[in-house]
């Protein structure tokens, strides 16, 4: 016997049907497995008693305790949502993996009881195992970015109708580079289509916690800044919705950069600072992971000779 | 019966054949959404254009507000002054102006710290304006930032803060949780000084008050609405912003007891009760006083009205009224109050002797229209601990009224004339004033008068549970239940007097014909 026909897979291969798949018979389509990630992975599980119980405990408790330690959230703005007495979609500017973890830890009840998070289909739902895991531990649900997708929208929708909050980064992904990105208008047609009002919620400091990447954090301080409420007025389509969701935000970054009220006065001005920066810098290039030329050793003028 | 006892609180007996009791009534719902309420208020303002017309780049705007006196206790977050300045300074940035200065109208209390100011304005607006100098308390005793502005036709001096009086435009934001707040008392009296508050807080002008929660009959409201008219014909120009709450101090939490009907008590609610009792006359006074002033009232915001003072005032003052008087037949005998730990004057603080007969004699007594509810010559008996304790800090003037002027006459008139001068300008008390966080050297006589339409009203006052050599000073008789009490005050009324029960707070008052 060889050696290579002892390892496991071979050894189960032996032991043939029901052990494993029968074979397709000659000219017969193989039936292919249905696709249950990405945006078709079924979050319903993660929704149900046990694993919010589960969920909302370690959130009280290591997602506090980490979140303290690691980003010193200080809130501001939780005053505005008094006297909101609906379901809402909050959107936020997005540059770290810790963005979550501090959202979910202090948007106020009763919203947090209820929420569920928008993550990436492509980059949270591609394997079972890191799809259930975020699915439990954020109440996630993947959302398509890269391609449309009805499936996507029509399960937020529906998680909406049925009285859950949705918490959505807009941007589509992490900052390459520290600046905002444009925003995506999946927000605002939630919002259009099922009628609940958004909360834009600013987000300053994570990006210095654990930018994109980087794997290691670095303990820093952050502050979340709640605007409040926004409800598309009469015939505002979803397109210039987000316009005023994007400027909202904003405001909300002015004004957590200085004081509220000088930029109250630079937001009726239309002199509010944009997120994205200016849009050809050296900066911009030096901080960003995406953009930052892939130099081997080869490229240097000490090249040893190796090629990529 | 259910009485406020100060930090504590008591159940008592009252004779049944011979008592009623006064209940506040329920309160009112809240508005559908305050914020919107506001801007319609701003935009559509009673006798006054717009205010985003009033408002201009260039210009000096003042931003002036009701002080920790009001509401009482303090409200939840968010302050609806930080509502409405929030959305006054937001037309203002619209607008374009940036001479803003937000000024706490205290007149003679004590200066608001910083927690107290973000509480009341919201630390987005605290931020903007604090760290420029340009949010502030009010300060009467500044030689160079009070300015005279003229007499009235009764020669009564008016006197404002020189920051107002050199605005284009002063927009006040009152709370009215009573109807003797608002109107001109507001600028003519939050904003102005010993110089000119004299003429009306005296004790002329409050035994010619009946009541001063009674616009139409107050000596007090017309001597402020002729200040008033001056500053309006000095040409300074107020946009005045009213807001009214209703009475809900406890919400649909356990506290809610308080606010009950005795016979209304579940099984719940008498459990809670007693937990309650317990629990507070176990706990030493600052900690009972620390519990207690953390309670932030749940009030909804009932109207918001704008525009010019007088008229905005009229509106204010119904609203007040739907929310809180009660049609009464008849007077009484004695009236039985019970007092609770807090009043205008001691908030996060203590509520000394002199403000026990303030809050008793002065405001409780005077929550009335048409007639006290008590008879002339009748008795009033309350209920509080009245112990000789004063916070060092707020009210240094008010140990030395105490020890000095108390030990000498409780006679109003008395204290106007031989004592008030000296305590009004005393250095020390001017000091603490203006630097420390001391109620001004003549806050105490003020609460006196503020008592004295009682004093010559009543013929007689019983402080049930109250420590006897301190209500003595305060030239009252000490009782150390309600039966005594009641024993007492049968040798000026009689053996089988009638009885009320004015139950305060939640606040509600008469309408006695």
């Amino acid at each position: 016997m060889n050696i290579d026909d002892l390892r496991p897979g071979r050894l189960v291969a032996r032991l043939g049907f029901p052990f494993t798949a029968a074979p397709t018979p000659p000219g017969v389509e193989p039936p292919v497995e249905p696709n249950r990630l990405g945006d078709r992975y079924d979050t319903d599980w993660a929704r149900r008693p046990l694993a919010r119980a589960t969920r909302q405990a370690v959130i009280r408790t290591v997602g506090r305790v980490g979140t303290a330690a690691l980003a010193r959230p200080s809130v501001a703005g939780l005053d505005r949502l008094d006297g909101l007495d609906s379901n809402v979609i909050f959107v936020a500017n997005h540059h770290s993996h810790v963005d979550t973890p501090v959202l979910l830890t202090h948007i106020p009840r009763p919203w947090r009881d209820e929420l569920v998070v928008a993550a990436a289909a492509d980059h949270f739902y591609d394997t079972r195992p890191k799809a259930a895991l975020i699915s439990w531990a954020y109440g996630a649900i993947p959302m398509e970015r890269k391609k449309v997708s009805r499936r996507s929208a029509d399960t937020a929708a529906g998680l909406l109708d049925d009285g859950w909050s949705l918490l959505i980064f807009p941007e589509g992904g992490r900052s390459p580079d520290g600046w905002g990105q444009p925003h995506k208008g999946g927000a605002a047609y939630l919002a259009v289509r099922v009628g609940v009002p958004v909360v834009p919620v600013h987000l300053d400091g994570t990006g210095l916690i654990l930018p994109k990447g980087s794997n290691t954090p670095r303990p820093g301080k952050v502050r979340v800044n709640f605007g409040a409420p926004l409800r598309p007025s009469d015939g505002e389509d979803a397109r210039r919705f987000a316009i005023r969701l994007e400027a909202a935000v904003s405001e909300l970054a002015d004004e957590s950069s200085g004081d509220w009220f000088s930029a109250r006065l630079r937001a009726h001005a239309g002199d509010t600072p944009g997120l994205h920066g200016p849009d050809d810098s050296w900066i911009r290039d030096w901080r960003s992971p995406d953009r930052r030329p892939q130099i081997t050793d080869s490229d240097r003028r000490w090249s040893s000779g190796r090629t990529r | 019966m259910l009485f406020h006892h100060g930090e504590q609180l008591r159940l008592e007996r009252l004779p049944a054949e011979r008592s009623r009791i006064i209940y506040p009534p329920e309160p009112l719902a809240g508005l559908d959404d305050p914020d919107q309420a506001i801007r319609d208020a701003l935009e559509n303002p009673i006798d006054s254009e717009p205010l985003s017309a009033l408002l201009f780049a260039d210009m000096r705007l003042t931003i002036a507000f009701d002080d920790i006196s009001l509401p009482l206790p303090q409200m939840r977050r968010p302050d609806i002054r930080q509502r409405v300045i929030e959305a006054v300074l937001d037309l203002a940035a619209e607008a374009g102006v940036t001479d803003v200065h937000l000024i706490a109208a205290l007149a003679l209390h004590r200066r608001m710290t910083e927690e107290e100011l973000r509480h009341a304005v919201g630390d987005r607006v605290y931020d903007s304006f604090a760290p420029r100098g340009q949010l502030y308390n009010h300060d009467a005793e500044d030689p160079d930032g009070m300015t005279l502005i003229g007499t009235t036709r009764h020669g009564e001096e008016v006197q404002i803060s020189t920051r107002v009086a050199t605005s284009d435009l002063i927009v006040y934001v009152n709370i009215n949780l009573v109807s003797m707040d608002g109107g001109w008392k507001s600028t003519a009296t939050g904003l102005s000084g010993y110089q000119a508050l004299r003429h009306h807080h005296n004790v002329h002008t409050m035994r010619q008050s009946r009541s001063f929660m009674d616009r139409e009959s107050s000596e007090l409201h017309r001597s402020n609405w002729r200040q008033g008219e001056v500053l309006r014909d000095a040409g300074i120009k107020v946009f005045q912003i009213e807001t009214t709450v209703n009475n809900d101090l406890y919400g649909d939490g356990p506290l809610k007891v308080l606010a009950k009907r005795e016979w209304e008590w579940t099984t719940r609610d008498r459990a809670t009760f007693m937990a309650a009792k317990a629990g507070l006359d176990r706990l030493s006074p600052a900690q009972r006083r620390r519990i207690l002033h953390g309670w932030r009232a749940p009030y909804a915001m009932t109207s918001v009205q704008a525009g010019e003072v007088e008229a905005v005032h009229e509106v204010t003052t119904r609203h007040v009224y739907d929310q809180q008087l009660v049609p009464v037949e008849g007077q009484t005998d004695i009236l039985a109050l019970g007092l609770p730990y807090i009043c205008p004057y001691n908030v996060n603080s203590i509520m000394n002797p002199i403000l026990v007969m303030c809050l008793g004699l002065g405001y409780f007594f005077n929550l009335y229209k048409g007639r006290p509810l008590v008879r002339e010559g009748g008795v009033l008996i309350m209920s509080h601990p009245t112990t000789p304790e004063f916070h060092p800090v707020h009210h240094p003037s008010y140990i030395d009224f105490f020890e000095e002027v108390l030990a000498e006459t409780t006679d109003p008139l008395v204290m106007e004339a031989q004592f008030e001068e000296r305590f009004a300008t005393d250095e020390w008390y001017r000091h603490l004033y203006r630097t420390s966080h001391a109620y001004h050297g003549v806050h105490p006589f003020y609460m006196w008068y503020w008592g004295s339409h009682a004093l010559e009203h009543l013929g007689g006052v019983v402080v049930v549970g109250g420590d006897p050599a301190t209500v003595r000073r305060l030239g009252f008789r000490p009782a150390s239940t309600m039966s005594d009490a009641l024993e007492i005050a049968s040798d000026v009324v009689g053996r089988q007097p009638t009885i009320t029960y004015f139950k305060n707070p939640p606040l509600s008052m008469v309408d006695v014909t």
